[in-house]
């Protein structure tokens, strides 16, 4: 063993070494860098300044809460709080705003539109598609063909309440009869094809003149004597060539055998008012509006 | 220099007493794991006695039994691998998924599905969002209502009912890691599975108090009780126990 106190000075460089010897080699013992040794002081210090300045050191019942007062959950409300004042003024103008008018306030319908647009994607895309074409059972929102109505306030209703869900008492609500148990197969084929007929589509004229009076007595009372349909059940116009679920034979077999339920949940409580108004504006400019 | 013992180190003072360590490979690793140790005494020990690390909410309950079905299918299927379930504290996030999770929305999920990556979108709050035949069609057929999806289909989960006999298995073993089901619901866990998707039968009141706000309906449409209606069943209630009109978050947490 070397000894404890001597030096062991490399000769060619004028350094201490380590006292480490291999087959003769030995390992130089120089000190680090000043500049390194500083730098980690201050990190050391650093860290120590930054568990007393932030939200860190876990004591009996709770951790210290930093001296700066800092929060992630204060930092993303004022966050959001920033952007909300920034809208205030117009956010506030747009949900007191009479939807009617909107087109003599062009500020203002920009700004509905574009807020609109965002709702839209991010809420009523996944079903109503990004392009608001719908899909099978899923409306299209681009024409001018409207279930519940396509008039500012009907929309507006719509957005709010929803279409026969559960958790909003005033949505829009109406069932159609599944027909499965009341028609015979033949009365099935019968009613399909004159509704073939009413839609302009290719049918059998004898089934479809059997077919009438089924209609007049099971279907005019919601879809009308002439198949218009009435937009207060939400009953859809039936002579047209716009199907929610398809105007071939095995979609209108299905239909009249099952029924269709569609249901569109209720925005009144996800989305402020301005965001309603602003998402009915979109809307009703996609196309169809009324 | 040392001519009798080579590679021996000089010892100066305190900090050349680690010398003694380094020539103990058991001493070494042992003290290492004890320095290793300290980080996670000091980052995670306190997270379970801490009183606020997870805030009392109200509303937050245990999954009913078809629920904690529909979650097996979910973790089964490996819905955590793209879908996350947690909303981060941004403004970005809360304006687009709501309201940023709580602690304690998580509490009786074993294990927690907060997931990592986002390919699908966060399902943290996705209950209520769509209706039943939306989210039938797009397990079925996730291109036929989202084009721009490259979710896989999964129409088979119509093709399994789920063995009621065995939920009241899961249901217990999710309170032996400390769910507080009570002996009642365990026992009655089979018919709860049942009765959830069927909203004609007797058990729809006991089965609402048991687990208040738990939505009763035939959720795939089908007859039976398929793990489509168990995992529609669990989709439909995410996020939806809080009732942020009422809660305010402490902002020091």
């Amino acid at each position: 063993m070397s000894s404890n106190d001597q030096k062991d000075i490399d000769e060619v460089t004028g350094t201490d070494t380590t006292g480490h010897s291999w087959d003769g080699i030995k390992e130089l013992n120089n000190p680090l860098p000043r500049w390194w040794l500083w730098c980690f002081y201050i990190t050391i210090v650093w860290g120590i300044a930054y568990t007393i300045a932030y939200p860190a050191w876990p004591l009996v019942s709770s951790a210290t809460s930093g001296m700066l007062g800092y929060s992630t959950r204060g930092e993303v409300a004022q966050d959001i709080a920033r952007f909300e004042d920034a809208n205030a003024e117009i956010s506030a103008q747009l949900a007191a705003a009479d939807l009617n008018v909107l087109n003599e306030n062009p500020e203002l319908l920009r700004y509905a539109n574009s807020a609109g647009g965002a709702v839209f994607r991010n809420n009523c895309s996944q079903c109503h598609g990004s392009g608001a074409a719908g899909f099978v059972g899923y409306p299209n929102l681009l024409d001018d063909d409207w279930l519940w109505g396509g008039d500012f306030a009907s929309i507006e209703y719509t957005v709010r309440h929803g279409i026969r869900n559960e958790e909003d008492w005033d949505a829009r609500w109406s069932e159609m009869t599944a027909y499965d148990d009341i028609f015979s197969n033949d009365e099935v084929d019968q009613v399909v094809q004159y509704v073939r007929l009413i839609s302009g589509q290719e049918h059998d004229a004898g089934l479809a003149a059997a077919g009438e009076g089924l209609f007049l007595d099971n279907c005019a009372a919601c879809h009308g004597d002439n198949g218009m349909g009435n937009r207060d059940l939400g009953a859809p116009n039936l002579t047209d060539a716009i199907w929610l679920y398809g105007g071939d034979l095995a979609s209108l077999e299905e239909t009249v055998r099952y029924a269709r339920f569609g249901v569109m949940p209720p925005w009144g409580e996800r989305l402020s008012e301005a965001e309603i108004k602003a998402v009915t504006a979109y809307v009703h400019q996609l196309g169809g509006g009324e | 220099m040392s001519e009798t013992t080579p590679n021996d180190a000089p010892a100066k003072g305190f900090l050349a007493k680690h010398a003694f360590l380094e020539r103990s490979p058991t001493l070494l690793l042992v003290s290492s794991l004890l320095v290793v140790m300290v980080g996670g005494i000091v980052e995670i020990a306190p997270l379970f006695y801490l009183e606020n690390t997870i805030e009392e909410v109200d509303g937050v309950r245990p999954y009913s039994p078809l629920e904690l079905a529909g979650r097996d299918v979910y973790v089964r299927e490996g819905c955590y691998v793209c879908h996350s379930q947690m909303i981060r504290p941004m403004r970005d996030e809360v304006e687009r998924y709501g309201h940023y999770s709580l602690a304690a929305e998580s509490m009786y999920d074993h294990p927690f599905q907060w997931g990592s990556k986002r390919t699908g979108p966060d399902l943290a709050r996705v209950g209520g969002k769509y209706s039943d035949a939306w989210h039938l069609d797009h397990l079925i057929a996730p291109r036929s209502v989202v084009p721009e999806s490259i979710m896989p289909g999964y129409a088979y989960l119509l093709d399994t009912q789920v063995n009621a006999e065995y939920t009241a298995d899961l249901v217990a073993t999710h309170r032996f890691v400390g769910v507080p089901y009570t002996d009642d619901m365990i026992e009655v866990a089979a018919a709860d599975t049942l009765a959830q998707a069927d909203p004609d039968t007797d058990a729809y009141d006991d089965l609402l108090e048991r687990y208040p706000g738990a939505q009763i309906r035939n959720f795939d449409g089908e007859p039976g009780v398929s793990e489509m209606d168990a995992l529609i069943a669990y989709l439909q209630m995410l996020g939806t126990t809080v009732d942020f009109s009422t809660f305010t978050p402490d902002a020091s947490r």
